[in-house]
């Protein structure tokens, strides 16, 4: 039950248990402290607190705590009163649109809009004016005052709900209005409404006792928590609880719907509530540590990704090693959800906690990213080109300067020197216009013209190694292949290695040498890419490349696809994780995990036939 | 700032203008409606029951209300374009001359509030984003978020009326009320601008949460600057542009809430007038002084706006 949940929240359950005792104290504190709240004592004017008046006595001697009992009730019904006066008004207002057609909706929704630019208060200030000064005439104030809010929210959920298929159904079969905004809209909104509803009358409690502090809400003889708070003011210099004690009563009672709403909230999932990150200590095999091979850019070993998850840690990458050596260009393919996208940013330092990295080796460009530091040298040997292009330029900054960073930062350039570099990198990378485009900002930039400007970023510095993680799969076709050209192209021109990761098959036997195939977080094979198309031997890398359509598919069939779900990273079966989708498996395989042998991680490699 | 593109600022500014030109023209038609929405006879409920039937009579000439609807309209459309606002039924002094010394007092109460509230909330927001960041320092992130309800749900008069309590009362740091030399302005300042300041330092903390996230910011750390520069040069200009926007409803609503601080202080400024104008039911001062807070709300709203364009350029064209 959801109501259960939301007590067993501490937010709840402090919302909702003060929410008991001051809905408590406006039922029953009039009839059980009414008289003494009301009994003058002359001979204990003023007093100050003592065992018989806990927070003291006014100037007529009546005692004031029973006075802030007594004046919940009051308040809370002043406070409900113009939350349904601004619940009511704003549902009307918000389904004008609906109710009254586009062009009178249109209207009264930019009225709404204008009004709610006005604060409240201001609001509120000038319907007393308009309904007078009194109990009667606050309560309408405050709740007209609060209807624009209210509107507006109505408004917009209202307009989620009324694009759905079910009020179009009813719409078109002729369904009324009024029928239609009862029957099948307001019953769908109602949720956040009320949540916000009971938010707000906290909000309305806390403005009730703002007008009636001013004078112009609640009036002599009547009382509630304003009031009693003004009356305490004058005299805050003797007896201070006077006006702190019914302050107090407000801020409880505002905390207790305030509280109940955010807590029903959460449990609606209105709010966003971050999820708890579960500890993750598990038994990690000891990697033995080898050398790096000489001549290598990247050396890894043993790679580990783990992310802490609600239903255990994730393993995204369960041992990955592999080299590149200078000058090499080497592919990742697997589906989403293999573990590809984690190796490259796990190779380019860039995973924090609480996702965990564990390698016995991991050295990038003569870095060793194991150890502690800041790895600085890599800002400028490390050229990192993003997935999507759309989103890895900082918006509030130009593009040249973004450029510049690199060479101000670790070169220690001036800024003009930096910038005629950044200016020279971008026509490097064939921008036309450098100069203006420099000066423009990142949204100006096409997608392609912004992946072309990443890459000029990473030749800022003298990249030694090149990690690309999906750069053309946010791009269409015909930028994809310029992308992949100038990628080609900076490698002729500066010797750098590449680490490409890619789902397209075809995009990384055009650009590497080599290819590692990943599945659930394994290398599963690892083979030069000419050969991909022919001679791979795991049985997920054929079928990977079956699943690429080329010129002599036949259109007319089904296009070939891989049958099954890939693992679930969090429950990996304990042999081979291919096993459940793979036609060869038998129980060996589903039993014992294949290790990385000459290239394949496949028991049934030998039976493939090649 | 340069111009990048032309065209596209002069669209901005005639689509702010004609909102605000708008909202404008709400605002004085209200205050105009406001003495006519009032159920019975204003003059009357004003002058009270016992006063005699030509007095009235000539009040009510003197304030026009005799004369059909449409023209009182263009009266006072005219009077107000040239600056007066008619005369307070109760002091029978001009209300322009009683808004204009009364202003300044109110002005720089909410300004000096506005900026101590951004001046707290901006460091305090990026400092817990960054100790409370992915799942790191619970135990700060539970003492901070549940600080922050509780200090957001106080009132900002309440604020006051305790400040005065602690500060004042009983220790005598600062005076209990009246606008007189520089500390009287610190207690007034301070219950104004604690609510905000802790509204605002939760914004910006989330929002600054959110920026650290983004691909831009991954791609800062991965041009190995210091975690100072990314989060200072990359992170914090895109979590302003976002905060800014709550800012800017903040501080029209510090405007409005100058009324009930203002009160608990004895403040010389507007607010204290509006209310006691209000029960006394001045009607031409009440009037005044509700154009005068609106303006001022609509102003601001526009200022915002403009300073969110040239921080964000893309809020000039986004906007519908």
């Amino acid at each position: 039950m959801r109501a259960a949940r939301v007590l067993l929240r501490p937010v709840g359950f402090a919302g909702f248990g003060l929410l008991t005792l001051v809905l408590l104290a406006a039922a029953f504190a009039p009839v059980l402290w009414g008289g003494r709240a009301a009994a003058v004592d002359t001979g204990n004017l003023l007093a100050g607190p003592s065992a018989e008046h806990w927070i003291g006595t006014d100037n007529l001697g009546r005692d004031l705590f029973a006075r802030v009992l007594v004046a919940a009730r009051l308040s809370i019904v002043l406070a409900v009163a113009a939350t349904a006066i601004s619940l009511v008004l704003g549902i009307l207002l918000g389904a004008a649109p609906m109710l009254l057609g586009r062009r009178l909706g249109r209207l009264v929704t930019s009225a709404v809009n204008v009004l709610v630019a006005f604060p409240g208060l201001l609001l509120v200030l000038f319907f007393a004016v308009v309904f007078g000064v009194g109990a009667r005439g606050a309560a309408l104030a405050v709740g007209v005052a609060g209807a624009p809010a209210f509107a507006r929210l109505c408004h917009t959920l209202m307009a989620a709900v009324s694009e759905r298929d079910y009020v179009a159904a009813a719409r078109i079969a002729g369904v009324s209005r009024i029928r239609v905004l009862l029957r099948h809209v307001l019953p769908n909104v109602a949720e956040p409404l009320i949540v916000n509803a009971t938010m707000a009358a906290g909000g309305v409690l806390l403005t009730f006792a703002g007008l009636s502090f001013l004078g112009l809400g609640v009036q002599a003889p009547s009382y509630d928590w304003g009031k009693l708070m003004q009356d305490g003011l004058n005299g805050i210099y003797v007896h201070p609880l006077a006006a702190l004690g019914p302050g107090i009563a407000v801020v409880l009672a505002g905390l207790a719907f305030n509280l109940t709403g955010e807590a029903f909230a959460a449990a609606f999932g209105l709010g966003d509530q971050p999820g708890r990150a579960h500890s993750m200590e598990e038994p990690r095999e000891p990697v033995a540590a080898t050398p790096a091979v000489p001549r290598t850019v990247l050396s890894v070993e043993g790679l580990r990704v783990t992310i802490p998850g609600p239903a255990g840690p994730i393993r995204a990458v369960r041992g990955v090693t592999f080299a590149v050596s200078e000058g090499e260009a080497v592919g990742v393919v697997g589906e989403s959800g293999s573990g590809k996208s984690l190796t490259a940013l796990a190779v380019a330092g860039l995973i924090e906690p609480p996702v965990r990295v564990e390698a016995g080796h991991l050295v990038v460009a003569g870095e060793d990213l194991m150890a502690a530091g800041a790895h600085r040298r890599l800002g400028t040997s490390l050229a990192i080109v993003f997935q999507d292009p759309m989103t890895s330029f900082n918006p509030a900054h130009r593009v040249g300067p973004q450029l510049a960073e690199v060479s101000r930062f670790h070169q220690r350039m001036g800024r003009k020197a930096a910038l005629a570099r950044a200016v020279d990198r971008l026509r490097a990378v064939r921008i036309r216009e450098p100069e203006r485009r420099a000066r423009q900002y990142p949204f100006e930039f096409s997608g392609g013209m912004r992946q072309r400007a990443m890459i000029g970023m990473g030749l800022m510095g003298d990249p030694r190694l090149i990690v690309a993680d999906e750069p053309t799969t946010a791009l269409d076709v015909t930028v994809q292949r310029q992308v992949l050209e100038l990628l080609a192209e900076v490698r002729r021109d500066t010797g750098a290695a590449l680490l490409l990761i890619s789902h397209d098959v075809s995009v990384v036997t055009d650009v590497c040498d080599r290819v590692l195939v990943m599945y659930a977080g394994l290398v599963v094979e690892e083979l030069p890419s000419k050969d991909l198309r022919t001679l791979a031997r795991h049985p997920y890398t054929r079928a990977l490349v079956a699943a690429v359509p080329d010129m002599d598919t036949d259109l007319s069939r089904p296009l070939a696809v891989i049958p099954g779900l890939p693992a679930d990273p969090v429950h990996v079966p304990a042999g081979c994780a291919f096993a459940p989708r793979c036609p060869l498996a038998d129980d060996h395989c589903r039993a014992v995990a294949p290790a990385l042998v000459a290239g394949v991680a496949c028991h049934k490699s030998t039976e493939v036939p090649v | 700032m340069k111009i990048p593109t032309s065209g596209r600022w002069p669209r901005f500014a005639l689509r702010r203008a004609a909102r605000l030109l708008v909202s404008l023209w709400v605002l004085v038609t209200a205050a105009f409606l406001m003495i006519h929405l009032v159920p019975g006879d204003p003059v009357r409920a004003a002058l009270g029951p016992t006063a005699p039937a030509d007095l009235v009579l000539a009040r009510k000439q003197e304030l026009g209300l005799l004369e059909p609807l449409w023209r009182q309209y263009v009266t006072f459309l005219r009077h107000l374009l040239s600056g007066e606002l008619g005369v307070s039924i109760s002091s029978r002094l001009p209300v322009g001359e009683t808004i204009a010394q009364r202003l300044p007092a109110s002005a720089q109460l909410a300004a000096a509030a506005f900026l101590l509230a951004v001046a707290v909330a901006v460091p305090v927001g990026v400092v817990m984003a960054t100790l409370t960041r992915r799942g790191r320092g619970r135990r700060t992130e539970l003492a901070f978020t549940s600080t922050n309800v509780v200090i957001g749900a106080i009132p900002d008069f309440l604020l006051g009326v305790g400040l005065v309590y602690l500060l004042a009362v009983q220790t005598h740091l600062f005076p209990v009320a009246g606008r007189d030399g520089l500390d009287s302005y610190v207690l007034p300042v301070l219950a104004l601008a604690i609510g905000p300041a802790a509204v605002l330092s939760r914004i910006v903390r989330v929002e600054m949460l959110a920026v650290l996230e983004t691909d831009y910011v991954r791609t800062a750390r991965a041009k190995r600057l210091t975690s100072l520069r990314v989060h200072l040069v990359h992170a914090l200009p895109n979590a302003v542009t976002a905060t800014l926007t709550l800012g800017g409803l903040l501080l029209s609503s510090l405007v409005a809430g100058t009324v009930l601080v203002e009160n608990v202080f004895a403040w010389p400024g507007l607010g204290s007038s509006i209310v006691s104008s209000i029960v006394a039911k001045d009607y031409p001062m009440v009037q005044g002084t509700v154009l005068v807070y609106g303006a001022g709300v609509l102003l601001v709203n526009t200022l915002v706006d403009v300073v969110l364009a040239l921080l964000d350029p893309r809020s000039a064209i986004g906007e519908s």
